[in-house]
């Protein structure tokens, strides 16, 4: 040790609880982002997922599928922004499973901050990564023939939709993060999740193309209702059902928010 | 004095089964320094995640600062700091963005929080590497960037959980420069540790568990007594020949002799008059060791001496 004087002491900036929260929410996204950055590979890799899935799906598979009313692109691309989103929320599960497995989540538990901020901290920055992802997937689309069917309004309306609808999905990967027992098994475990809810949907195909019983589930889960409204908002159709579609994305956000975000803060409190 | 830390009856269950701790009990006086002593798996960091509010005993109190871990927890993480094997720095920030997060999570400005990493990291030697991610670090410095961040607040109570295990001998050295400076300040400290030494070496007073409860505590100096300053290891060509030497002992001498196998260990505190007594005797009923080592009590001793059997360090989790 070359100095042998601590540091002076800081005084705390007296805040309320509220912003005491938002200050330690701040904070943790921060972090959370710092390390994207830093760490670019990851962001590279999640991005190159995605883009195969539009090369795949626009020119493997896309030929044999029939889609009424609008180019198969057209069709896709919804689905894919819908599914790469969604996708994308395995990295709220692992990184939440990494935290707990390194001991950060353990220092976090000993600092007198809020018992929320390294939750929201965690799915606010992968919300803004969405925000990447999206542009992103757009721009690949365009370069393979999507085109907006209605304005670019309206492109927006759906982004931000989007955004909002993946934010409060990634809180079922919040719990399922803190419940795993490392962090291979927390991305693991998202994919009997994430398949059938993005494959049996009306992501990719036409859900008539399905068997009755699949179909049944495949008309009335979350994804498709996110990918119709999606769909909707981009390419048009009839009005009433794009509103219709729109608010049944937002109450399934709510409801996304309203359970889980109780039980990760819970399992966050319990874990260890 | 008043008692910075009281824990009384603490026990906590893990998965239904497993008896992480079994009544634990102690009280650390301000200003002082608590080793808190066993093998891996005794209970030692459930004692301390307890105490850091970071886990919900089953059974039990303790308070820190005077403060209930469990009714005031919030109260209790403002006025403590914790380093160890347990919590960690986060490796994808450099040195000062670990220290500048945790300092604006105990809500310090930016400004300030900015201010005491630089200078914490001055103190702890580490300004070179501050703009360096941590996962470069060597382990000794990862260790002192993690003490670090303990001390952002400077305070008044601090976790060290086995500060030095894994690290080389001089590191090991300057993590205990920092400690007693700590202790200088008035800090108290509450330290885990595997090594009797290191106990030795900082703390006023020792606690030694095993298998989540307390099985001894005192002064390092008291518990050092009832081993024997040194210990006398003795070779014997085969396990018979080193019965036969025990026997020459037991009863005979100050603290009891131990046999392990075909070695005899020979506790000694009177220094080398009392070596060459066992040695005359061995050598009037003609029984010639075939090797002799000197060395310091080890915790395997303390253990033994206490339990009557040796660390379980298979029972490691």
């Amino acid at each position: 040790m070359t100095s042998t004087v601590l540091p002076q002491v800081a005084t705390p900036v007296k805040r309320s609880k509220l912003l005491r929260s938002l200050n330690d929410c701040i904070v943790v996204t921060e972090r959370n982002l710092v390390a994207y950055v830093r760490i670019p590979d990851q962001l590279f890799f999640s991005s190159v997922q995605p883009i195969m899935f539009v090369l795949l799906f626009r020119y493997v598979f896309g030929g044999a599928i029939d889609t009424p009313g609008m180019s198969y692109v057209d069709y896709l691309m919804p689905g894919i922004f819908v599914q790469s989103l969604l996708f994308g929320c395995v990295s709220t599960s692992v990184g939440l499973a990494e935290d707990l497995q390194k001991g950060l989540i353990e220092r976090f538990r000993s600092l007198p901050m809020a018992r929320s901020a390294v939750l929201f901290g965690r799915t606010i920055s992968d919300a803004v990564r969405n925000i990447f992802v999206m542009i992103l997937i757009t721009l690949v689309g365009f370069a393979v023939g999507f085109r907006i069917g209605t304005s670019f309004g309206l492109y927006l309306v759906a982004f931000a939709l989007l955004i909002l609808f993946a934010f409060c999905f990634s809180w079922v990967f919040a719990f399922i993060g803190l419940s795993a027992s490392n962090s291979e098994t927390a991305g693991l475990m998202a994919f009997p999740i994430l398949f059938p809810l993005t494959f049996a949907s009306t992501a990719f195909v036409p859900a008539e193309s399905m068997p009755t019983w699949l179909r049944w589930f495949a008309e009335h889960q979350p994804v498709s209702i996110a990918v119709n409204a999606t769909r909707g908002l981009m390419q048009g159709g009839p009005g009433a059902d794009t509103t219709h579609w729109v608010v049944m994305t937002l109450i399934w956000s709510a409801i996304f928010l309203v359970v889980f975000v109780p039980l990760a803060v819970w399992r966050y409190r319990r874990v260890g | 004095m008043s008692a910075a830390i009281e824990a009384e009856g603490l026990t906590k269950t893990f998965g239904g089964d497993v008896l992480a701790l079994n009544g634990v009990g102690f009280t650390v006086e301000e200003g002082t320094v608590l080793g808190l002593l066993g093998p891996n798996g005794a209970g030692k960091t459930t004692t301390v995640r307890v105490l850091t509010t970071t886990l919900i005993p089953d059974s039990g109190r303790a308070r820190v600062n005077g403060l209930d871990v469990v009714k005031d927890a919030n109260k209790v993480r403002s006025s403590i700091g914790l380093a160890g094997q347990y919590a960690a720095v986060d490796a994808n920030l450099t040195g000062r963005e670990n220290l500048r997060m945790v300092g604006q999570l105990f809500q310090l400005s930016r400004k300030d929080a900015s201010r005491v990493a630089d200078e914490l990291l001055e103190h702890f030697n580490l300004t070179e590497a501050a703009n360096r991610p941590s996962k470069t670090y060597s382990g000794g410095m990862r260790r002192r960037l993690d003490i670090a961040a303990a001390l952002v607040v400077r305070p008044p109570v601090l976790f060290l959980d086995e500060p030095t295990t894994g690290l080389d001998p001089n590191s090991r050295t300057a993590v205990w420069q920092v400690v007693e400076d700590l202790v200088e300040n008035g800090t108290t400290v509450l330290l885990t540790t595997q090594y009797l030494e290191e106990a030795d070496r900082l703390a006023d007073n020792i606690v030694v568990v095993d298998r989540g409860a307390v099985i001894a505590e005192g002064t390092p100096a008291t518990l050092k007594s009832t081993l024997g300053e040194t210990v006398l290891d003795l070779g014997f060509p085969d396990t018979s020949t080193a019965l036969e030497a025990s026997q020459l002992f037991l009863g005979k001498w100050p603290a009891p002799p131990v046999l392990d196998g075909s070695i005899l260990e020979l506790p000694i505190d009177t220094g080398p008059s009392q070596v060459m007594l066992a040695l005359r005797k061995l050598d009037e009923a003609g029984l010639a060791p075939t090797s002799m080592t000197l060395r310091e009590p080890s915790l395997d001793d303390v253990f033994l001496s206490l339990t009557g059997r040796r660390t379980d360090l298979d029972e490691d989790q």
